[in-house]
């Protein structure tokens, strides 16, 4: 079986979708749909018993191959626990939307092709071996996420908030595709298994650390860590089933994904550490400290999946310590990687879960304000359990998996300090202090989340629909992930053999050759003299006494100034970039022909006389030419009349018609000179762009009464001189100084044998230079429709005045 | 005003089908003698033009019930197909292809598949200049 070729599944059941929505209404498209991520799961399940064993399955195949761009599909512990990942959860995502979304009012179609397509990118990504095509699907998946994001695309906010993710995470990607480069030009390869081969030897080149940063910009922002972080509460405005899915399982863990994908490439660099571990750890702070400002229930979730994000970011970042100090030597920083895969799996389930939650609130209560909700408990029995599940795990208690998770994070911030490379022996002590308040945090928005929704007072007149138990089919998918929160708990280390671990030894493949050499079990209890014990229970209680107390200190975030925030630096720059750009083209942009055309013509002079005089290539001899014969003298006068009365006539009618004359004479002297082709096209040509001024005549606006000579303009002049003098320049130059044999020897000798014609002229047009043609006719097409809007789909001047005042 | 232009309508009638008849054949030339699609696109517009010339806007959008911006969009998809086609028979992007047919009355002829893209080349000719002329001269 070729995996490679797996990915495209989804993409191409996009082309059914919208056909089974338009034939097939009675039933629900997402049934259909779902099939695809179920049959993709069951097919990645059937890798695991092979990839525990630290076996890999590559298989590839062309897309470009002159530019050396091929599809490669890299399966290893890391790629088969994503793709695990996306189709997982992507099931339980399509399944619960069938319920979330109504079949009849929602425009499920777009809905499903974009998840779909969505659902290939990160498969995508997360199996490219290759930079280029990881890069292809890198961006394929900012764009399907846009789309999402403003699927309910009448909406202000969700247009805001899907152009802010694609602003940022774009921008991150093509500083990403830099350091990709940059990492190529290095390695002489594009393959990432390659550059880990060599990787010893890019830590030496001068580019390293500008490729790592590069990298890590685009980490940071696909993985919302500070400060880029803006657009994942903005994304918010996407369906719920699509937040679960792209904005806390799946997209936002792509930046994860790379971090740890080239771990073993950057681990040498203290930059690496200090950066990924420092971000890491300044986002988990700052996202759930201001969680607790957050009054929508998704934006609270979307404020602790960054401080999430940050705390997998920081581990990863802690786990290429080990780089520099081996397996024996400390053993404690080993954790760090394994914390991070642990955790993301965590995440994903409860995280997940919780989504699921909230849009069961907003879909049965109808807001999401968690102002107005409140004792919901004895209405929503079966979603208050599940909740509390998702909750208590976001906040690291016992008996649910993010207990395991935040004990072994807290293991691997406390070994921090230990670390006595790059300053960590002095600084590193802020690392575990600022990771206990940071959980402590946590620990307040996890409560804040459960029990401001489900216990206090009901308020049936502040919610807009009256509040029940959501139905059977949307608990499915919450209840599934709640089940796993709490199975996890209980058996860590099959699920550390079976995906962890493969997927570690994949992060770090300088410590171990294979899955099973690595010695972790995990365990809750560590014993009463563990710190880390310690470190929870002071979580738990100090974390206590902050949410009993929130109301008194909840509105001091209204304190923080408005102006200072970084929501407010990206409107800022966004309006800037619009104005200042529109300020700096209306600067040269006047709007009127003949400025155009001066820019033009003053540029093509300059250049080309100046290059003409830089080359020396000014030469002109008289020798090679052949005589002036008696017709093309009378030609030529004739020429010369006819442009002197364009300019000198006092009414257009006559310009026009002098214009005429110097085109059907310069058509004379092609028929003199024995270019039949050339001849026929410039009458025609002639002879239509005649009728074509007439009729523009019409429109042109009347200068005078009595109309009057063209005035003198010395500056006109002189451009005009200019055109003159540089074409009799390079015409003369270029006969007088022959470096290369003409080419149309060539044409004359092959365009029987090759071309099977007979007339160079048209053979030239329709096949040696059919690629000029082609495009040539692609701008005639262009400039009709310009013609066609500027004057048939005229607006009139006082709508386009509006229409520039409501930018 | 009525302008009376009783000889132009009448000759234009008779030379109309010959501008259009040269078109065709100096389109069809092309390959060996003088011609092609751009000369042969633009001879019909003019023909068309002379037609507008003779008669008013209307009554020439009556007797040639055209959509020329279809045409336009036509003749591209054409030139195109063309270019593209020759990648179904894995030779790289605008490939040509010829082959010399024995045909009855008429004698050895060529097929070639560059006069399929100079069809595309005339449609797109004439779709534009007769775009651009009835927007200019609908417009008030």
């Amino acid at each position: 079986m070729s995996f490679v070729y797996f990915i495209f599944i989804p993409m191409i059941a996009t082309l059914l979708i919208p056909f089974l929505y338009k034939k097939v209404s009675g039933i629900h498209t997402g049934w259909f749909v779902l099939v695809v991520p179920v049959i993709l799961l069951g097919l990645y399940t059937t890798l695991l018993p092979k990839v525990q064993h630290g076996e890999t399955v590559t298989s590839s195949f062309d897309w470009i191959p002159s530019l050396n761009i091929s599809f490669v599909s890299y399966i290893d512990g890391l790629s088969l626990l994503f793709s695990l990942l996306i189709t997982g959860i992507g099931a339980l995502v399509v399944l619960y939307s069938i319920f979330y979304l109504d079949k009849t009012r929602e425009q499920l179609h777009n809905f499903y092709v974009y998840l779909m397509l969505f659902m290939t990118a990160m498969l995508g990504v997360v199996q490219s071996d290759h930079l280029i095509s990881l890069y292809f699907f890198w961006e394929l998946t900012s764009i399907s996420s846009f789309l999402l994001i403003g699927y309910w695309y009448k909406r202000d906010r969700s247009r805001f908030g899907a152009l802010k993710s694609m602003m940022i995470t774009v921008f991150g990607g093509l500083m990403m595709l830099g350091g990709f480069v940059l990492l190529s030009i290095m390695g002489d390869t594009y393959s990432i298994r390659e550059l880990i081969a060599i990787a010893p030897e890019l830590a030496n080149h001068e580019w390293f650390v500008w490729s790592l940063i590069l990298v890590l910009l685009g980490a940071f922002t696909k993985s919302a860590q500070f400060p880029f972080y803006i657009w994942l509460p903005d994304a918010m405005e996407a369906p719920t089933p699509v937040s679960a899915y792209l904005h806390s399982a799946t997209m936002v863990k792509a930046g994860l994904y790379l971090v740890a994908r080239f771990t073993p490439i950057f681990a040498s660099s203290e930059w690496w550490i200090w950066l990924v571990t420092g971000i890491g750890l300044l986002t988990l702070f700052w996202g759930s400290f201001f969680a607790l400002k957050q009054t929508d229930l998704k934006g609270i979730l979307a404020f602790s999946t960054v401080s999430q994000l940050g705390l997998i970011m920081s581990l990863l970042g802690a786990g290429a310590i080990s780089f520099h100090t081996g397996v024996e030597d400390n053993s404690i920083f080993k954790y760090a990687a394994f914390a991070a895969i642990f955790h993301l799996i965590n995440h994903a389930t409860f995280k997940g879960c919780l989504f699921m939650i909230a849009g069961i609130i907003d879909h049965e209560t109808g807001t999401r304000d968690i102002r107005k909700l409140g004792g919901l408990m004895s209405i929503m029995p079966i979603t208050f359990t599940i909740a509390m599940i998702g909750s208590f795990s976001m906040a690291g208690l016992p008996p649910f998996n993010g207990f395991l998770s935040k004990e072994m994070f807290l293991t691997g911030m406390l070994s921090i300090p230990n670390f006595d490379f790059f300053a960590f022996d002095t600084w590193g002590i802020l690392f575990p202090i600022i990771a206990w308040i940071a959980s402590v945090f946590t620990f307040v928005y996890s409560f804040y989340f459960v029990f401001r929704t489900f216990t206090g007072k009901y308020k049936p007149d502040l919610l807009p629909k009256k509040a029940h138990e959501a139905p059977f089919g949307m608990l499915i998918s919450p209840a599934i992930l709640g089940l796993l929160v709490v199975a996890i708990f209980f058996i860590p280390n099959v699920i550390a053999d079976v995906l962890i671990k493969p997927a570690v030894a994949a992060i770090q493949p300088y410590l171990y050759g294979s899955p099973e050499e690595i010695d972790i079990h995990v365990s809750a209890w560590h014993g009463w003299a563990s710190p880390e014990l310690w470190m929870t229970i002071g979580i738990i209680v100090i974390g206590f006494l902050l949410y009993w107390t929130l109301s008194k200190w909840q509105p001091m975030f209204e304190k923080f100034p408005k102006w200072f925030s970084l929501n407010r630096f990206y409107d800022k720059l966004m309006d800037l970039s619009e104005t200042g750009t529109y300020r700096f083209s209306s600067l040269y942009m006047t709007g009127y022909m003949r400025s155009y055309l001066i820019y033009m013509f003053t540029a093509i002079v300059v250049l080309t006389i100046s290059t003409v005089f830089i080359k020396d290539a000014f030469d002109i001899s008289f020798a090679t030419l052949a005589p002036i014969r008696f017709y093309e003298l009378i030609i030529s006068l004739v020429l010369v009349a006819g442009t002197i009365t364009v300019l000198a006539a006092k009414s257009r009618l006559t310009s026009i018609i002098a214009l005429g004359a110097v085109g059907y004479s310069v058509a004379l002297f092609f028929v003199v000179f024995n270019a039949p082709d050339l001849a026929l096209t410039q009458l025609v040509i002639e002879t239509v762009s005649v009728a074509l001024f007439l009729l523009a005549f019409y429109h042109l606006p009347k200068l005078n009464r009595h109309e009057n000579r063209m005035k003198f303009r010395l500056g006109n002049a002189l451009v005009a001189l200019g055109v003159g003098v540089m074409v009799t320049i390079v015409a003369l130059s270029a006969h007088s100084q022959k470096l290369v044999p003409s080419i149309s020897s060539y044409y004359e000798e092959t365009v029987y044998s090759e071309a099977g014609g007979g007339n160079i002229v048209n053979v030239i047009l329709v096949d040696y230079r059919g690629f000029d043609t082609l495009f040539e006719i692609a701008v005639l097409s262009i400039a009709s429709i310009g013609i066609i809007g500027m004057i048939r789909l005229r607006l009139s001047k006082k709508k386009e005045v509006n229409r520039i005042e409501n930018k | 005003m009525k302008t009376n232009d009783v000889i132009l309508q009448t000759t234009t009638k008779v030379i109309f089908f010959i501008i259009i008849l040269f078109s065709i054949h100096i389109f069809f030339a092309g390959h060996y003698a003088p011609g092609g699609g751009f000369v042969g696109g633009l001879l019909t517009s003019s023909g068309i033009v002379l037609l507008l010339l003779a008669f008013d806007l209307k009554t020439v959008s009556n007797m040639l019930p055209i959509n020329y911006t279809v045409m336009v969009s036509i003749g591209l998809l054409i030139a195109l197909g063309t270019a593209a086609g020759s990648i179904f028979f894995n030779v790289p992007f605008f490939t040509h292809a010829f082959e010399y047919f024995t045909l009855p009355l008429l004698g050895k002829q060529s097929l070639h598949t560059a006069a399929l893209f100079d069809a595309g080349v005339y449609l797109v000719v004439v779709g534009v200049t007769m775009t651009i002329i009835q927007s200019i001269g609908e417009d008030e």
